[in-house]
């Protein structure tokens, strides 16, 4: 009997003293770090993990400005020619020296036709080296976001890629593998420890980090764990410190427990809904001949029609903020004024119709991921219902987002669901180029749908070269108040970021949904 | 014999090739791999680009015929989503799974058929009562609920064992194993009794009803009337004449386990194949998808093989048929 009782006690103790190692921070997410390769990937959940170990130019404070990483200085020495003045005395995590040839080297390996986010970096034709400690950039034209999308360029290891031969990045077709797929070597304030895919991936500090450490962690335990329910056990049985994300449905248990808290914020991500403006007739009536959607006044109706206060309280639990504009808040580009919306009205949304000549209603089709946004199953499964009490038939389809993405993106849609963070690079011009300029070619890649204004051409076209903040902005700002006036989209929410700690972890939520652990401490 | 074995085998390549279509024209279903791997505002001559490099503009004929001249040659290629040999990735993630579904067979066998023998030579009584309406739960309840209900009583409010994970590995060779540390050990018990639950109960039924068969026939009868004990006559006579069923059923149900491993995996976050080829699907991951397939496909034709042969072995009146 002493056997039986004295084991539990046992299995006990050896958990306490695991819990109680002080500056390890054991996190979960749900799902895995892709990659370690910097440029084979365009998931911002392995960008953020990997911001630990590698390096921009320019990094985000804690406010999502600008400052200096491995970069002191900039300026612009041409319109299309980028100086940027390297810091002195930085070593990667192997000991080698960080210089100008680095920085050339990982912008040719990440603008290589093989790199899978050599989209990330476009604008940039060429680095050459200036001397040890200052590149140029140079542009294929005048580009006001360069910034911005450095500080999503983490720079690699010129030596160290030469010497395990990956100077050029991976490519699925031919079945070349790199060496920095598995391996990581930055200037980062944390280094690769250990890493078994889908089990766990360890971070030590790194003790010759260039910058003032304000976190105090040694180590960094980091577990995927893909089911929620499996996930928030993890975090309540004291396995882990932290999970990212904490699913909204079990907020008020995690509250309720003892030492857990629960941070939410609002996320850049705005949902919307976006519409049939090109097709002749709508794809979930076929012979009908008519397209109502092209009506503004039946996209104001379907605006109006939908009760948002009703979703965010029951659907997001009263966690996401309700949205007019394209964009949230924090993005360059938005305007608080402009951010108003019809009001919910189902009787004027049904007068409207029937001013349209569509008062005995007519069919359209919904389309919705089931597995992208939070919650984004649900949301439509209201809207729906919304849409058929002003008359309006709806025909649902909710399906993987492998299915959704592929529909939406061959215009077989009538409505349907899409989410815009505009990461990584937080401006308002990304929505701009994307979804509201005209599909041709470079412009428009989201915009499958036909949504074309002349006007908004113009400003996709002047605000992408334009350098003058301010007179850029004025333009984004245009284009978004446009789009809003044309119900181009219609937007619904931003979703929440939701995360939950013990509570002897101080973390920053940041919009951006990046964990950056060098702002945290654990006690 | 030899024979036996070469039209066995035949049958198998034909099975293995049926698999391999079969499996490639799912794909066009789960996705398309170019949406999840673009970036989000990707322009239309970007994801052209991208699926042209993939071999995705290629006639799905000229694809499938491309696949399978590849894996002809060992070649799985590399995965979508982590840019990794196919073939690495598996080798990495089979001891898991492997691990898993040994442990889980050795539990539904020692507890299974034991359970079975007493409940069919008890057959009334309040323990085989028990055992049976028990049985039933195990029997129907998802095997998602039943690890979510392990995880909540044994590690969030006992905290006795892990939540997650395979504690730690040791590493022999290619090989990485949890069975030799104390971690490891814990960290198995409550996947593979998840994983187990439905296979012993399956085992447990199956051991009884060819029990109550056997135990009423001639042999056992003049058995009691020779006045050997009944402990000899039912584990050592009986048993072994009911044992034929189950030996296939275990066969094949290893197979079905590692299916069935996919939910569990997915449960206790268990780095198996399982998971691996659930996160493929989530990406659309088609080279992992199609190997995984194959994988399973290959495991379930050599299992059958194998029942095959232990019949040969077991039972005399088959060899001299198959001769």
């Amino acid at each position: 009997m002493n056997r039986t009782i004295f084991l539990p006690v046992a299995f006990a103790a050896v958990l306490a003293t695991g819990a109680a190692s002080a500056e390890t921070l054991r996190w979960a997410n749900d799902g895995d770090v892709l990659t370690l390769d910097p440029y084979a990937h365009t998931e911002s959940f392995t960008a953020s993990f990997l911001h630990h170990i590698y390096e921009p130019l320019m990094r985000r404070d804690a406010d999502l400005k600008f400052e200096p990483a491995l970069a002191t200085s900039w300026e612009l020495v041409e319109p299309t020619r980028a100086r940027f003045t390297l810091r002195e005395g930085v070593t990667f995590q192997n000991g080698n020296p960080f210089t100008a040839d680095d920085v050339v080297a990982s912008v040719e390996r990440l603008i290589h036709p093989d790199a899978r986010a050599r989209g990330n970096l476009s604008s940039v034709a060429s680095a050459e080296k200036v001397d040890d400690l200052t590149v140029d950039l140079v542009l294929k034209e005048p580009s006001p976001l360069l910034l911005n999308d450095l500080s999503g360029v983490y720079i690699m290891d010129k030596e160290w890629m030469e010497e395990h031969d990956a100077l050029l990045p991976g490519n699925t077709s031919t079945g070349a593998v790199t060496y920095a797929s598995d391996h990581a070597n930055g200037t980062g304030p944390f280094m690769l420890d250990s890493r078994t895919p889908d089990a766990k991936t360890v971070l030590k500090a790194n003790p010759d980090w260039w910058d003032e450490p304000q976190h105090n962690i040694d180590t960094i335990e980091f577990t995927p764990i893909g089911s929620d329910a499996t996930r928030v056990a993890a975090l309540l049985s004291g396995e882990v410190d932290v999970i990212t994300p904490a699913p909204l449905q079990d907020t008020q248990r995690l509250e309720a427990a003892d030492g857990v808290e629960v941070l939410q914020n609002p996320s850049l991500r705005t949902i919307m809904l976006g519409l049939n403006h090109g097709d002749d007739e709508l794809d979930a009536a076929p012979g009908t001949g008519v397209n109502p959607t092209k009506d503004v006044r039946v996209r104001e109706a379907l605006w109006r029609a939908i009760d948002m206060d009703a979703i965010v309280a029951k659907v997001m639990r009263g966690k996401a903020r309700v949205a007019a504009l394209m964009i949230a808040p924090p993005i360059t580009g938005y305007v608080a004024e402009d951010d108003v919306k019809p009001a919910f009205d189902p009787q004027k949304a049904k007068d409207l119709l029937a001013e349209a000549g569509f008062g005995d209603g007519f069919t359209m089709g919904l389309d919705c991921p089931n597995d992208r946004y939070v919650n984004d199953e649900e949301i439509c499964l209201a809207i729906a219902s919304m849409w058929k009490a002003i008359g309006v038939d709806v025909k649902l389809t909710a399906q993987t987002k492998g299915n959704h993405f592929p529909k939406v993106d061959k215009g077989e849609t009538d409505a349907y669901m899409i989410g815009w963070a505009t990461l990584p690079a937080m401006d308002g011009y990304s929505p701009l180029r994307a979804m509201l300029a005209t599909r041709d070619g470079d412009m428009g890649g989201n915009n499958p749908n036909g949504y074309s204004n002349p006007r908004m051409d113009e400003l996709a076209v002047a605000s992408g070269s334009e350098i003058d903040e301010e007179k850029r902005l004025a333009m984004i700002s245009e284009a978004m108040r446009i789009a809003r006036d044309d119900i181009a989209f219609i937007p619904l929410h931003q979703q929440p970021l939701s995360w939950a700690a013990s509570d002897n972890v101080e973390l920053i939520q940041f919009p951006d949904n990046y964990f950056r652990a060098w702002h945290y401490k654990v006690n | 014999m030899i024979g036996f074995i070469v039209r066995r085998l035949a049958q198998a390549l034909v099975v293995m090739a049926a698999i391999a279509l079969i499996s490639f024209l799912m794909f066009r279903y789960v996705g398309d791999p170019v949406a999840v791997m673009a970036r989000e505002d990707a322009s239309v001559t970007e994801r052209q680009e991208l699926r042209e490099k993939l071999g995705l503009d290629r006639p799905v004929v000229v694809q499938f015929v491309d696949f399978i001249g590849r894996v002809v040659q060992g070649d799985l290629g590399i995965s979508y989503r982590n840019q990794r040999p196919v073939a690495d990735l598996i080798k990495e993630r089979l001891p898991a799974t492997l691990e898993l579904v040994m442990m889980a067979t050795l539990l539904s066998l020692a507890i299974g058929i034991p359970l079975g023998v007493i409940t069919a030579v008890n057959r009334t009584g309040w323990l085989p009562t028990l055992v049976q309406s028990v049985s039933l739960v195990g029997i129907s309840v998802p095997t998602f609920v039943t690890g979510i209900m392990l995880i909540l009583v044994f590690a969030v409010t006992l905290r006795w064992l892990p939540s997650f994970g395979r504690g730690d590995t040791v590493q022999i060779g290619w090989w990485t194993t949890g069975l030799l540390t104390i971690s490891g050990l814990k960290a198995l018990i409550l996947p593979s009794l998840t994983l187990a639950l439905y296979q012993m109960t399956l085992i447990m039924r199956l051991v009884r009803a060819e029990m109550i068969e056997v135990l009423s026939s001639d042999y056992v009868r003049f058995a009691r009337a020779r006045g050997l004990p009944a402990r000899m006559i039912h584990y050592k006579l009986a048993l072994k004449n009911a044992l034929m069923p189950v030996i296939t059923i275990t066969g094949m149900q290893i197979g079905g386990l590692i299916a069935f491993a996919v939910v569990t995996e997915t449960v206790f976050q268990w780095p198996g194949l399982g998971l691996l080829f659930i996160q493929a699907v989530s990406f659309a991951d088609v080279p992992v998808m199609a190997a995984y397939l194959l994988l399973v496909g290959l495991l379930f034709v050599v299992l059958n093989a194998l029942v095959d042969i232990a019949y040969l072995v077991l039972d005399p009146r088959l060899r001299t048929r198959a001769s």
